[in-house]
């Protein structure tokens, strides 16, 4: 079951909103709304559903709406219409009392701008959803603490937040969201007040968290390239419509319509696609079946090199057809001949990674895996083929 | 076109006469409570001898202050006491602390109230404007009508011409609080309440303060009026002198008032200061 399941959910703002929702129901645009009953429509009829365990990035221009959309998942601000339901409760029917205690346990926010309470130390703002529990001071300062100590803050409990820079004082917001643990933290534009090299700090210690703790994260962000890197799956919108829901890869590779192809037509695929993304097939052979298999096999495929894995698929290296003829001459074996300088990456690297491995040598790249297992090889004109935008070739997981 | 005048002015008289009738126990009460505080204060301040008086006001002084206020305090008070002052100073103190202390206790709860709900807000605006600009005179006669003569209606006159500045303040320091750190508090899941006492009334405090700042001065100010009804205190000394058109008496019970303006004023700016220290 998802975590979080959201139907027919749908935010009007203006007087009397509820009359606006026949006017959606009937397919009328925003601007119609807008000019003919003076209302504004927020978030239309949003459905999606987010699974345990996943980073969920809502993205999106300003005024496209998700900053209301994640508003309603925890109602500060009221949905009109449409449910939200949290491991199968509706968060929409919920009283005072019990959206208060949801808020407490459940669900846990970091801010834009951190909204940090400036009269708090960094472990009077860590603590404070626990202290609002009624969790007992010691109980919620050795929480607090070992949030703090999560994000990378030790030591600095005692500062006063506007003694911190930027990038720390997320931090005190992340691990003041954290502090309560809850089953979901929602993100609305965290890194997007930080300096470019702290966001991209920010980002990949989210993942790092994220891997560690495995929270649910809904991540709202303007930024396509930020999407792209900590979303499992991404929701676009615009003028408060989903327009596309899936991995980053769907997006980019099969954009549902024209406004999705135009915001990602000047993405950098080579700072998104990886190498697993690109890798084809190696043709390969193990060390004990000798140059003269490895000759016939090479003359089979078409191919002037070979590479050589044991039966654990561990790369050993790569046999060219000339070094395969010279040891079937001087009867030695593939293992004498081996060429093991060979260039490897791993299957996350990126592609503009790939391109200074790939200029220095002739062989294609290796792909392998952190128990050095091959699994494929890049070719330049996979590369070439990818960052034109074109389908991938056989062999990417997609 | 001849439209008879409208007996706004009888309407009032009869509302005043008919609070009289009905709720002379609770103005009796009202007038014991003011009363009592009133001369609690003074006793508290007249207790021991003026130098002592003088030396702890200027030891606080220099504790919130620094050595300059202190110096003045010192300075100051003595000239009061050699003017031979003291004790109507003090009467008069003990009116503007009772004054004050009141228009708080009421007032900032008005401005809490006042800052949640629009309502309550749109009700108190014109109310407070209405306290403000009426001329204090005018209210100064309900005020003798209900408590009669003496030191109790000039409290009452100086709370209500006095306590606008704090209700205002604090409804206005509340609701200045960022929307975000509202917001941040409410998905925390903070009851209103601790969302009120954790977050709005700490941050609001200097704003706050600086409406109790200006509702202490506007309660000095009403010293001078409320003798003009009998409440004693140095506030008499200068209707006297201005009555008897004696410019010198004057002039000294005027700098009377002025050092304790200037005294209370320094002292509860600073209040704030000490506890970021």
């Amino acid at each position: 079951m998802p975590i979080l399941e959201v139907k027919q959910l749908t935010k009007i703002f203006g007087q009397d909103a509820r009359r606006g929702l026949s006017m959606l129901q009937q397919g009328w645009s925003k601007e119609k709304i807008a000019r003919e009953a003076k209302l504004t429509v927020g978030v239309n009829q949003a459905e999606f559903h987010i699974k345990e365990g996943e980073i969920f990035v809502i993205m999106g221009l300003s005024g496209s709406g998700k900053s209301t959309l994640v508003r309603l998942l925890n109602r500060l601000i009221d949905p009109t219409a449409g449910q939200i339901l949290f491991r199968g409760q509706d968060i929409v029917k919920m009283n005072a009392e019990e959206l208060r205690q949801f808020r407490r346990k459940n669900i846990g926010m970091v801010f834009q701008k951190f909204g940090l309470f400036p009269h708090r130390t960094v472990l009077g703002n860590a603590e404070y959803g626990l202290e609002v529990q009624g969790v007992d001071k010691k109980k919620r300062r050795e929480l607090a603490l070992k949030a703090l100590e999560l994000v990378g803050l030790g030591g600095w409990e005692q500062h006063r937040p506007d003694q911190l820079s930027g990038g720390m004082q997320q931090r005190v917001g992340l691990a003041r969201g954290l502090a309560n643990d809850p089953d979901i933290l929602l993100m609305d534009e965290a890194f997007s007040a930080l300096d470019p090299l702290i966001r991209k700090d920010m980002q990949q210690e989210l993942l790092e968290l994220q891997s560690r703790l495995k929270k649910t994260i809904v991540f709202i962000t303007h930024d396509l390239d930020e999407a792209l890197r900590i979303g499992d799956r991404i929701a676009l919108m615009k003028d408060g419509v989903i327009v596309q829901i899936g991995t980053p890869e769907e997006i980019l590779i099969q954009p549902a319509n024209k406004y999705v192809e135009r915001f990602v037509e000047d993405v950098d695929l080579s700072k998104v696609l990886t190498a697993a993304h690109v890798m084809k097939q190696p043709e390969m052979i193990r060390p004990e079946r000798g140059p003269r298999v490895a000759l016939q096999l090479m003359r089979d495929s078409g191919v002037s090199s070979l590479y050589v894995a044991d039966k654990e698929m561990k790369l050993l290296g790569v046999i060219t057809a000339d070094d395969a003829s010279l040891a079937l001459k001087e009867q030695k074996s593939i293992s004498d001949v081996l060429r093991k300088e060979i260039p490897i990456v791993g299957p996350d690297a990126l592609l503009n990674e790939l391109f200074d491995l790939m200029a220095g040598s002739p062989l294609p790249v290796a792909v392998v895996d952190e128990r050095e297992r091959l699994k494929g090889i890049v070719i330049k004109g996979a590369v070439l083929s990818a960052l034109a935008g074109n389908a991938l070739p056989e062999g990417g997981d997609i | 076109m001849n439209i008879p005048k409208l007996p706004l002015g009888r309407l009032v008289e009869q509302i005043e006469e008919w609070l009289t009738l009905y709720f002379g126990a609770v103005f009796d009460l009202i007038h014991s409570v003011i009363g009592g505080m009133v001369e609690g204060i003074n006793a508290g301040l007249t207790l021991l001898p003026a130098i002592a008086v003088i030396l702890l006001i200027s030891a606080l002084a220099y504790w919130v202050g620094k050595w300059r206020l202190a110096l003045f305090a010192l300075i100051g008070l003595l000239l009061i006491d050699n003017l031979g002052l003291w004790a109507p100073s003090m009467q008069s103190l003990a009116l503007v602390l009772t004054a004050s202390v009141l228009a708080v206790l009421i007032g900032v709860p008005i401005g809490i109230l006042c800052a949640q709900s629009v309502t309550a807000r749109n009700v108190a605006t014109p109310i407070l404007d209405f306290m403000q600009t009426m001329p204090a005179f005018v209210y100064l006669l309900p005020a003798v009508s209900f408590f009669s003569l003496g030191v109790v209606p000039g409290v009452i006159a100086s709370i209500i011409f006095a306590i606008p500045p704090t209700i205002r303040l604090t409804s206005l320091g509340i609701r200045q609080v960022s929307p975000e750190l509202v917001e941040a508090a409410d998905a925390f899941g903070s009851t209103p309440r601790q969302k009120l006492f954790k977050l709005q009334l700490p941050l609001a405090l200097p704003t706050i303060m600086a409406g109790i700042n200006q509702t202490i001065m506007l309660s000095l100010s009403m010293v001078v009026i409320s003798s003009m009804i009998g409440a004693q205190g140095v506030g008499a000394y200068v209707y006297r002198a201005v009555s008897q058109a004696k410019t010198g008496a004057g002039f000294e019970a005027g700098i009377a008032i002025v050092v304790m303006a200037i005294l209370l004023d320094r002292l509860t700016q600073n209040a704030l200061k000490i506890k970021h220290k």
